[in-house]
C-alpha cells in the first residue's frame, strides 16, 4: 500500500502542468510570459500558482517584454522563467544574447510547434533545433534540453533552472506541442530529494573590489550580486571589462567571450544528458530527441523481435551537441539513423561528429504530425 | 539645491571622459537628475537606474548606483521586471525619444497603463544622435535630418499627452535651458507613487542643431527658451497662437492604484485561496 504522502505526489497531469510545478519546486519565483499555443497552460497555472508561494507573475505586452522583465527580475535575485512557443521565441532572441553576455540566469522554455512563420498552431514539430542554438546573433554558447516525457518535462525543467543558476546563463527547455500536451502518470520527487543550485553569489558585504564579472579561472563563473544589496554595479549588453564597464579592448574581449564558451564547454560531461538502449552488440543505431523518441522506441523494439541489432541514444541534451556519445560508439555499428521533426537539423551534427566512421541517414518528416514507429522501422530494414 | 561638488560624489568620475559631444545637453539632464535623487536623500543602495541605447542611455555608466544600460527600446521591461521583483527598489529609467518612443513606445504605454511605480526621464533631442542624427517620432515637422533631406513629413507624439492617455499619473515636461525648474520636476516626479515621465528637451548641436540652423549649443537653448511656455499661460494662448510652443511645468498629476500595490494584495488573497483549497 502506498502511503498518503506517496500518493499525493502520484499524479495524472500534462507536460506544460510538470513543467509549471517544476519551476515552482525548482525555485522560480517570477514568471513573464505572452500568450501562445501551445505553451499557454505554462503561463495559466503559473498566474494560480506563484502568487500562492509568494512569487510573481505578469503577463506582459509581448514576447520582447515578457523577456525583458525574467532579466530584470533575475537581476533583483529572484530565480525566473518565460514559456513560448515558435514565433514568439523568435521576439526573444535578441535578449537571449543579452543574457548570455550579461550572464543573467534565466529559463526560457520553448514548446515548439510547426513553422517557419506563423506556421502550424498548434501541431507538432522540431524545427527550432537550430535556432535554439544560433538565434541570437553574436559567437555565443548555448544550454538547450530536451524532454521526451512528461516526467522528464518535470526534471529537465528544474535540471535548466539549475544549471542556469550555477552556470549564470539562458537555458534553454526544447519542449515540443505533443510532450507539452500529453498527459502521463508522474511520481513527483520530495520536496527534500530535489536538488537545487543557487547562482554563485559575492563572498563579503559591498565593498571597492566586487567585479561582478571577474571569474577565478577561464572557465570560471562569477560572482553576482543583487541589485539593491549595495553593490552599485553596472551591467551592460556592449562588451564590458571585468567591472561591467564597456571596453573595446581586443584582449578583454577575447577573455571574455572565451570564457563564456568555457563556461558550457569544460562541462561538457555535466551538462550533456542522454540515455542509450541495447547499444552493445547494435550494428544500426536510432539517435532520437523529443516525442520523437517515443517512436524511435517502439522502432527499436520490433526490429528486435525481428531478429534486427538495433541500438537507440535519446539525447536529453542538444547543445552542447554530445560529439562523444558517437566518438565512443562500438566499430560494428555500421549506421546511425536519426529521427526527427525537420528536415535533417541534428542529422548534420550527427554526421559531424561521425567522421565518416558511420554512415548517417536520416527519418526526416515536417507535416505536423508525429513520426510512424513503421516510418523508421522501414528505414532500419532498408539500411539492413 | 545641493553643491555641484556633492553631485561630483556619485558620479564614476573614472569612466569620464564621457562619449557625449560638446555642447551636448545631455550633462545638464544628468545634473539635474543627480540634484534631484540627492535632494530627496533617497538610499542609495536601494536606487537602481535603467537605460536602454542611445547616447542617454550612457549616462547610466557614469553614476554611481545599480545600473542597468539594456537593449534598444527595452529600459521599461527590464525596469518592470526588478521593481515587481523587488518593490522596495527605486527605479528609474533614462531613456532617449527613439529608444522610448518608437521601438520602446509599446512599452512605454502599458507601463503607464499598468501605473507601475516607475519615473521615466526622456531626454528628448528631436533625433537619434549616436547612429547619425535620423529622425524619431519627437521630430518637428517640417524639420531637417539626416533622414529627413526634404524635411520631415510625419507629426510627432506629444509623449506627455500619450503617457497620460495611457494612464501615467505624473507627467511632465521641461528643458535643458530651464535647469532650475528640471530637478524639481524630476525628484517630485520620483517621489509621486505611480508611473511617471519627464520630457526634457534637449540640445543637439552636432545633428539636430547642424541640420536645422542651431549649430551650436547655445543657439539651441535659445530655441528652447523661445518655444517654451509656462503650462497657465500656455493654457491661455490660442491655437494659433500655441503654434511652434510647447508648455512645460508638471503637465498632469493624479492618484491611482499602483500595480505593485495591487500585486501585494493579490499575493495575499492567493494565499488565502490556497489555505482554503487545502483544508
Amino acid at each position: 500500500m502506498l502511503s498518503t504522502a506517496t500518493k499525493d505526489r502520484i499524479r495524472f497531469i500534462q507536460g506544460n502542468e510538470a513543467c509549471a510545478e517544476a519551476a515552482i519546486a525548482g525555485g522560480v519565483r517570477f514568471f513573464a510570459g505572452y500568450p501562445i499555443t501551445p505553451s499557454s497552460e505554462i503561463a495559466e497555472i503559473l498566474s494560480k500558482r506563484l502568487p500562492q508561494e509568494g512569487g510573481k507573475f505578469i503577463q506582459m505586452e509581448d514576447e520582447i517584454a515578457s523577456m525583458g522583465a525574467i532579466l530584470g527580475a533575475s537581476l533583483a535575485g529572484l530565480k525566473v522563467m518565460t514559456a513560448t512557443s515558435g514565433p514568439g521565441f523568435s521576439l526573444k532572441q535578441e535578449l537571449i544574447g543579452f543574457a548570455s553576455l550579461c550572464e543573467i540566469p534565466c529559463v526560457i522554455v520553448n514548446v515548439q510547434r510547426g513553422g517557419p512563420s506563423t506556421g502550424l498552431p498548434t501541431s507538432p514539430a522540431q524545427g527550432d533545433v537550430m535556432q535554439s542554438r544560433w538565434g541570437t546573433h553574436g559567437d555565443h554558447p548555448a544550454i538547450v534540453l530536451c524532454p521526451s516525457s512528461v516526467k522528464e518535462m518535470y526534471e529537465l525543467t528544474v535540471q535548466a533552472i539549475n544549471f542556469s543558476e550555477s552556470l549564470r546563463t539562458p537555458v534553454i527547455l526544447l519542449s515540443d506541442e505533443i510532450v507539452a500536451h500529453l498527459y502521463e502518470k508522474v511520481e513527483f520527487p520530495e520536496a527534500a530529494d530535489l536538488k537545487l543550485s543557487d547562482r554563485p553569489r559575492p563572498k563579503g558585504p559591498p565593498g571597492e573590489k566586487y567585479l561582478p564579472f571577474a571569474a577565478d579561472s577561464l572557465s570560471g563563473v562569477p560572482r553576482i550580486a543583487n541589485f539593491g544589496d549595495g553593490f552599485h554595479f553596472n551591467v551592460t549588453g556592449l562588451i564590458h571589462d571585468l567591472d561591467g564597464f564597456p571596453t573595446t579592448d581586443p584582449g578583454k574581449t577575447e577573455n571574455l567571450i572565451r570564457r563564456l564558451h568555457e563556461k558550457v564547454n569544460s562541462r561538457l560531461k555535466e551538462i550533456c544528458l542522454f540515455e542509450t538502449e541495447n547499444l552493445e552488440d547494435a550494428t544500426t543505431v536510432i539517435c532520437s530527441y523529443g516525442a520523437t523518441v517515443r517512436s524511435a522506441r517502439h522502432a527499436v523494439r520490433e526490429a528486435g523481435q525481428k531478429g534486427l541489432k538495433v541500438g537507440l541514444i535519446k539525447l536529453k541534451t542538444l547543445w552542447p551537441f554530445p560529439d562523444f556519445i558517437f566518438e565512443k560508439l562500438e566499430k560494428k555499428v555500421k549506421t546511425v539513423i536519426v529521427c526527427e521533426m525537420n528536415m535533417g537539423q541534428l542529422m548534420r551534427e550527427v554526421e559531424r561528429a561521425s567522421r565518416g566512421r558511420f554512415k548517417v541517414a536520416g527519418v526526416n518528416i515536417s507535416r505536423g504530425t508525429m513520426i510512424t514507429p513503421q516510418e523508421i522501422l522501414e528505414k532500419i530494414e532498408r539500411a539492413g | 539645491m545641493k553643491e555641484l561638488a556633492e553631485v561630483k560624489e556619485h558620479l564614476r568620475l573614472e569612466k569620464f571622459p564621457h562619449i557625449w559631444c560638446a555642447g551636448c545637453g545631455h550633462g545638464i539632464v544628468l545634473q539635474a537628475f543627480l540634484r534631484a535623487v540627492l535632494d530627496l536623500g533617497l538610499d542609495k543602495n536601494k536606487l537602481v537606474v535603467v537605460s536602454g541605447i542611445g547616447c542617454s542611455s550612457r549616462a547610466v555608466g557614469y553614476i554611481d548606483f545599480d545600473t542597468l544600460h539594456t537593449a534598444h527600446g527595452r529600459a521599461i521591461p527590464f525596469a518592470t521586471g526588478i521593481k515587481i521583483a523587488n518593490p522596495s527598489l527605486t527605479t528609474l529609467i533614462l531613456t532617449g525619444d527613439g529608444d522610448i518612443a518608437a521601438i520602446g513606445g509599446n512599452h512605454l504605454i502599458h507601463a503607464a497603463r499598468r501605473n507601475i511605480d516607475l519615473t521615466v526621464v526622456v531626454f528628448n533631442n528631436f533625433n537619434y544622435g549616436m547612429t547619425g542624427g535620423q529622425y524619431s517620432p519627437l521630430t518637428c515637422e517640417e524639420s531637417f535630418t539626416s533622414t529627413d533631406p526634404y524635411g520631415h513629413i510625419e507629426s510627432p507624439f506629444d509623449i506627455c499627452s500619450v503617457v497620460r492617455a495611457a494612464g501615467a499619473t505624473y507627467v511632465a515636461r521641461s528643458t535643458t535651458y530651464h535647469a532650475l525648474q528640471l530637478p524639481r520636476l524630476i525628484a517630485d516626479g520620483i517621489t509621486h507613487h505611480g508611473f511617471s515621465l519627464i520630457e526634457v528637451i534637449t540640445g543637439c548641436p552636432t545633428y539636430y542643431g547642424k541640420f536645422n540652423e542651431m549649430a551650436n549649443p547655445v543657439k539651441m537653448l535659445e530655441w528652447q527658451r523661445d518655444h517654451a511656455v509656462n503650462l497657465k499661460q500656455y493654457q491661455i494662448l490660442s491655437e494659433e497662437e500655441r503654434k511652434g510652443k510647447f508648455a512645460i511645468g508638471l503637465i498632469y498629476s493624479d492618484q491611482a492604484p499602483e500595480y505593485t500595490d495591487e500585486y501585494t494584495k493579490l499575493i495575499q488573497k492567493a494565499k488565502g485561496t490556497a489555505r482554503n483549497s487545502s483544508e
